[in-house]
């Protein structure tokens, strides 16, 4: 009966949103306010069936209701309930609800707090989100239904995969939904600015806060997704430039983008065009995202068994967007009023630059990530593109961004002078030099590219902290009025100091785990020692272990540093019974300097293991700068401007509910 | 500054870095670009030992060799033709007899396939594309429920 409700509830939602994409826009063609109007509701009706069918398939995974195809393969009775509550979107059909429900939820978001925003735009915003909820509700109710029925009911599912069965990845797929979801919000503000022909600063105001919020969720999703790779999969690596990885990885840098040129529009009213573009292309890469990880075309190493005829089903879809969207902008964009005039050395001159070098970025991800299958289809021949191409492409594109990211805030808009920037980052450029100097010293002959990254690293975290500075008159002026301007200083500020601070420890976690980290691999018996790193490692042997779902065989390993212990790592091979499935857990000893991580592996015939073993310097600040990086979103989404919408009524920011009109 | 000259300047920076990017992508390809061969490709096409290539195919039933410490050996086949791998590390979880696998690295003089990569997966009834497809060529398989069938006579 539950199923049924869901099934109900879903078909409901895809009439309500044919509805909340027909009737506004007709309204908005023939000017009828009424018409317009139903956005609203239908906005909120939608979440609403969405919200149902969501509830209904949860319930049916909680309750382990075994008649439904979709619960029967991708669950089982004895797992515990968190998996089961994530069981519901660690699966193709569940997680396209999930999908529509977070696509839905923005869409309401703006029909309840976006009272002030002008009639006909809110209008046209939320008719392209009902045609995005339409087209993804009718690949659920066609080719993807998560609540059809089995006959007989088996007694048992087959469980969730087992990697899967963990907490970061518990939260991963919403996460990276929210981020790519979230950009179509930047999507349909573009589609309805070309459709009306006009957009200007509060219409920036409105999109900078969702791009804002949808970039953190991707950020953290990203950051995540990178994080489970590393402790649960056993390779002790952090990033593989894996198709699927690279698939979440272009919203990401084309959304940075994005991020940053809206804020000339907002500011100068400059960009408009680039803009606009920007906002589709990132939702395209979105919506790219979905189809290359639902449709399985490329080789990944994270990829799971998949249906090609809806890999077919998730192009249409991707092929109308996009190229209705493109179609629309190349008919509509010269319409669009020009910005102001400024000098290439200027606070927009800098964020042209970042914009060129993100997107230009992107598309070499873009070209090695694609260009496989173009060559598939146009030769035959079958080929891969590794890290090493995006190691010679990536990586170069990115250097000079880094070094430009302190400059940008320190410029003014419209006309800058370099030099005195340059003055004013002279502490953190020495700063940099020394940490330059220090690690070439120290490391003697190792890869160059190492002193250059921390150096780099440092100059991004000391480059933005002098922003910070220098706006507040540290060491320049009394205590009281340090402090005074401390609390004055707007949180967009510290938002901005955050996110490129982040980066810089980001980079220099990301410099050091790649130029130092050590790696062996040992056929080890018990009583044997290995030493790595400064540590030493004794393999006491293996004793199996009982879990919740899983039986496993522990290794274990003292370790200890010089005369002290340090801790004891167990590695481990767990065997998930529902699926017959191996999977290994990495043991893994945290400490500031950088990971202890062990693998156990199999059995050998002389009755050792093999086993892996690495040092990873430094790796966790690769995480820790992507959490600095979305509080500093945060803090940048708790600025004043956007609380109350100064200085234009109309341009009122969704962290402040205001009554519908 | 006007407009136009503007303009020109922008135009004239995203050049640069497009050709620079343009130029980047070339020389990256030209280098690091893998092809993907079946065990009958190598077969037929005489691969120069060194040359680095991906290998995908079944691993081979029985075939599997643990050597001494952490070297393994086994043999990728599409049952037409099969090659002899030989690997240092660990073994991916879900590497099994009688699955597809993809590893990565060179024919060594003798002809055996020194591997340095084996290419791990999530879920195992994933099958790579490139092995389902050449896979499909020697009609060993029929794509759906991941476990190859026997040629049909």
């Amino acid at each position: 009966m539950i199923a049924e409700t869901g099934h109900f509830a879903l078909i409901l939602a895809l009439v309500v949103a044919l509805a909340q994409m027909t009737l506004p826009l007709w309204g908005a063609w023939r000017d009828a306010p009424l018409l317009m109007r139903v956005a609203t509701p239908a906005a909120q009706a939608q979440l609403g069936f969405v919200a149902i069918a969501f509830a209904c398939l949860t319930v049916a995974y909680v309750t382990s209701d075994f008649s439904l195809q979709n619960v029967a393969n991708n669950s089982h009775s004895a797992k515990p309930l968190i998996y089961k509550i994530s069981g519901v979107w660690g699966n193709h059909e569940g997680s396209m609800v999930l999908w529509v429900l977070i696509l839905a939820l923005f869409g309401s978001a703006v029909a309840s707090f976006g009272g002030k925003l002008p009639n006909r735009l809110r209008a046209l915003v939320l008719a392209c989100q009902g045609a995005i909820g339409f087209a993804f509700l009718t690949f659920i109710v066609i080719a993807s239904n998560p609540f059809t029925r089995l006959s007989p009911a088996p007694f048992e599912g087959q469980g969730l995969n087992p990697i899967l069965q963990d907490p970061a990845l518990a939260f991963h797929p919403p996460l990276l939904y929210a981020g790519y979801v979230g950009f179509s919000m930047a999507f349909s503000f573009a589609v309805a600015a070309l459709i009306d022909g006009k957009a200007d600063a509060a219409w920036a105001r409105w999109v900078r806060p969702w791009t804002v919020a949808a970039w953190m969720c991707l950020t953290l999703g990203v950051a995540m997704g990178s994080w489970w790779a590393y402790y649960e999969l056993g390779w002790g690596g952090w990033w593989f430039w894996d198709p699927v990885e690279n698939a979440s990885f272009m919203p990401w840098l084309s959304g940075t983008a994005l991020l940053h040129s809206a804020l000339v529009m907002e500011k100068r009213e400059g960009l408009k065009i680039w803009t606009i573009l920007l906002a589709i292309l990132t939702f395209s890469l979105s919506l790219m995202g979905t189809f290359l990880v639902r449709s399985g075309v490329l080789t990944s190493v994270h990829a799971f068994a998949v249906d090609p005829a809806r890999g077919v089903f998730v192009l249409a879809i991707m092929g109308v967007f996009i190229g209705g969207a493109l179609a629309l902008y190349a008919w509509r964009a010269p319409l669009l009023r020009q910005g102001d005039l400024f000098a290439p050395i200027s606070r927009e001159g800098s964020l042209v630059l970042n914009n060129l070098l993100l997107t230009t970025a992107c598309a070499t991800v873009f070209i090695g990530t694609l260009y496989p299958l173009a060559l598939e289809s146009l030769t035959g021949a079958k080929i891969s593109v590794g890290a090493p191409y995006f190691n010679a492409t990536f990586v170069p594109l990115m250097i000079p961004l880094l070094i430009a990211v302190p400059f940008g805030p320190m410029l003014p808009w419209k006309r800058g002078d370099l030099a005195g920037a340059a003055q004013r980052l002279l502490l953190a450029a020495l700063l940099a030099a020394a940490a330059l100097i220090a690690v070439a010293s120290f490391q003697g002959r190792g890869p160059w590219m190492a002193p250059v990254g921390v150096g780099i690293a440092i100059w991004l975290m000391a480059g933005s902290a002098s922003e910070i500075g220098f706006r507040v008159k540290a060491f320049r002026a009394p205590w009281g009025e340090v402090a005074r301007r401390a609390v004055n200083l707007p949180r967009a500020a510290y938002g901005t100091f955050l996110a490129h601070f982040g980066l810089g420890v980001m980079v220099l976690g990301i410099v050091a785990t790649t130029a130092w980290r050590t790696e062996t691999i040992l056929a080890m018996k018990p009583g044997d020692e290995a030493n790595l790193a400064g540590y030493r490692l004794v393999f006491k042997g293996v004793a199996p272990a009982q879990g919740p779902n899983y039986r496993e065989l522990v290794g274990l390993f003292d370790v200890s540093q010089g005369a002290s212990h340090v801790t004891r790592l167990a590695p481990s091979k767990r065997q998930y019974q529902a699926r017959k499935m191996t999977t290994t857990e990495a043991g893994i000893y945290a400490s500031w300097s950088g990971d202890l991580y062990t693998v156990l592996g199999d059995r050998l015939e002389d009755g050792g293991f093999s086993v892996r073993l690495y040092f990873n310097p430094l790796v966790r600040l690769i995480w820790i700068g992507a959490l600095i990086m979305f509080a500093g979103g945060l803090a940048s989404l708790s600025d004043r401007r956007l609380r109350i919408g100064a200085p234009r009524r109309a341009a009122d920011a969704a962290s402040a509910p205001a009554p519908a009109e | 500054m006007t407009r136009k000259k503007r303009r020109g300047v922008l135009i004239a920076a995203a050049l640069g870095v497009l050709g620079l990017a343009a130029a980047l992508v070339l020389i990256a390809m030209e280098d690091s670009i893998v092809f993907f061969q079946s065990p009958s490709d190598v077969a037929s096409k005489a691969m120069a030992p060194g040359k680095r290539f991906r290998l995908g195919g079944l691993v081979s039933e029985g075939s599997l060799q643990r050597g001494q410490g952490t070297q393994v050996r086994f043999a990728v086949t599409d049952n037409a033709h099969t090659v002899r791998v030989v690997y240092s590390g660990l073994l991916p979880d879900l590497f099994r007899e009688g699955q597809g696998v993809v590893s990565e690295g060179a024919l060594d003089a003798s002809g055996v396939f020194v591997a340095d990569t084996v290419l791990a997966k999530h879920d195992e009834t994933y099958m790579p594309p490139e092995v389902a497809a050449s896979l499909k060529e020697q009609g060993v398989w029929r794509g759906g429920s991941g476990k190859a069938v026997q040629k049909a006579p």
